[in-house]
């Protein structure tokens, strides 16, 4: 197979990635490391620094649509940046010593725990709870447009989500991962966040995560041009088509076959609940 | 996109990184898309090898190298700018944030911020390996 040909295929197989990754909630990234080392006989190396560009792609191509809306808190989203990017440069430096097998072995790990999560959703929770001393301190408390007006919601147990933050930029630092389902789970499941502001605000942090680590690919080479080409532009066109989709397939009643209450892209049953009708796509929000 | 003072509000921070984040993942996709077509019209014919690791050249990993040779037309040097303008939207979205709260006059946050930024950078620029 010759450059050209396999930059197309490539391309194809991102975009079907892409496409999947926004559909499911799965995101990109999950799905192009397996692609690009099993289909395609990449070394796992260049496929984790590909992955890892087109997950910066997507996260920051989603984050255009609904950062407007108001759904995302920007103090929650900083305050735990510096949890996964230390986090992430940690993982990332940790590549380098780490034997490519066993990166395989725990992303395989990772990506079944994704799949599992996705299908089944968190469980709900109520999120008006009393407030928090720390989260008060920290001006983290916020409110959100919800279907019956703006609603209030208080932040609970900072220093768990942080420490969840911390070891899901890790996991995005080592395979190259947005790991925006274990974002979710922290803000969702231990800081009490409403599940919409949750998902806007992972998406918009796993960005800033992916650059962190993107740096230090870059520095050791990691980068191929391309290759990350055409996962990047394959990815990223994917991933807004099937945020199309969603948007299309959210009037009444349709569903694309897709169960649970997935923290991924909007999540394909979010008409069932009010509030979260009118929830913009989210590609790339857990790859 | 110049905030007035007193007006910069959380929503209008909001937009405001909407815009950053829109043009600088545009203006990514155009470049990496140029550098490609470029690239497969110098390179299409030849054989893809990513069975092996070897990394990339020493010019393709640092700030100055990759310009360099960009800018002496190497088609993976333009697509690599691309990959550049894609890793830095994100961080000029917290480097706007760190002027944005200090214009709020949140100095915790100002603080949060910049210790964002600091990681960012310096992982960029390689001072952290």
């Amino acid at each position: 197979m010759l450059i050209w040909e396999f930059t197309l295929v490539v391309w194809l197989g991102s975009l079907l990635a892409g496409l999947l990754g926004s559909l499911t909630g799965l995101g990109g990234g999950v799905v192009i490391v397996p692609l690009l080392t099993l289909g395609f006989g990449v070394d796992i190396r260049y496929a984790i620094g590909a992955s890892l560009v087109s997950v910066i792609a997507t996260s920051s191509g989603a984050a255009v649509a609904y950062v407007r809306e108001g759904f995302s808190n920007i103090r929650v989203g900083m305050l735990l940046e510096t949890a996964t990017t230390l986090g992430a440069t940690g993982g990332a430096l940790l590549a380098a010593h780490v034997a490519p097998r066993l990166i395989a072995v725990i992303f395989g790990l990772v990506l079944l725990a994704s799949v599992y999560s996705s299908v089944k959703g968190p469980p709900q929770h109520d999120t008006d709870g009393p407030p928090d001393q720390l989260a008060q301190r920290l001006r983290l408390d916020s409110r959100y447009p919800a279907r019956d007006g703006v609603r209030q919601y208080h932040v609970r147990r900072v220093p768990l989500g942080f420490g969840l933050m911390g070891l899901a930029g890790l996991l995005s630092g080592l395979l190259g991962i947005g790991s925006g389902a274990l974002k979710v789970l922290a803000m969702d499941q231990a800081m009490r966040l409403p599940f919409k502001v949750s998902t806007t605000t992972s998406n918009f942090m796993i960005g800033v995560t992916a650059a962190a680590s993107a740096g230090i690919y870059l520095n050791r080479g990691y980068l191929d041009p391309g290759l990350c080409m055409p996962t990047t532009l394959g990815v990223l066109a994917g991933s807004l088509t099937g945020a199309r989709l969603l948007a299309k397939a959210r009037a009444p009643g349709a569903a694309l076959g897709i169960r649970g209450r997935h923290p991924g892209p909007g999540g394909g049953d979010d008409s069932q609940r009010p509030e979260r009708e009118d929830l913009t796509w989210l590609p790339g929000s857990l790859g | 996109m110049a905030p007035r003072k007193p007006g910069l509000t959380d929503e209008r921070m909001d937009q405001i990184i909407s815009g950053i984040l829109r043009v600088g993942v545009g203006l990514a996709a155009l470049v990496v898309f140029a550098g490609g077509v470029y690239y497969l019209a110098k390179h299409g014919g030849q054989l893809p090898q990513y069975r092996t690791f070897r990394g990339q050249p020493p010019q393709l990993r640092t700030l100055p190298g990759i310009l360099g040779f960009a800018f002496s037309s190497h088609s993976r040097g333009i697509i690599e700018i691309g990959l550049l303008l894609l890793i830095a939207t994100p961080i000029a979205r917290v480097a706007f944030s760190v002027a944005a709260f200090a214009l709020q006059r949140d100095r915790t946050y100002v603080i949060i911020t910049l210790i964002v930024l600091s990681v960012l950078v310096c992982n960029l620029v390689g001072g952290c390996r």
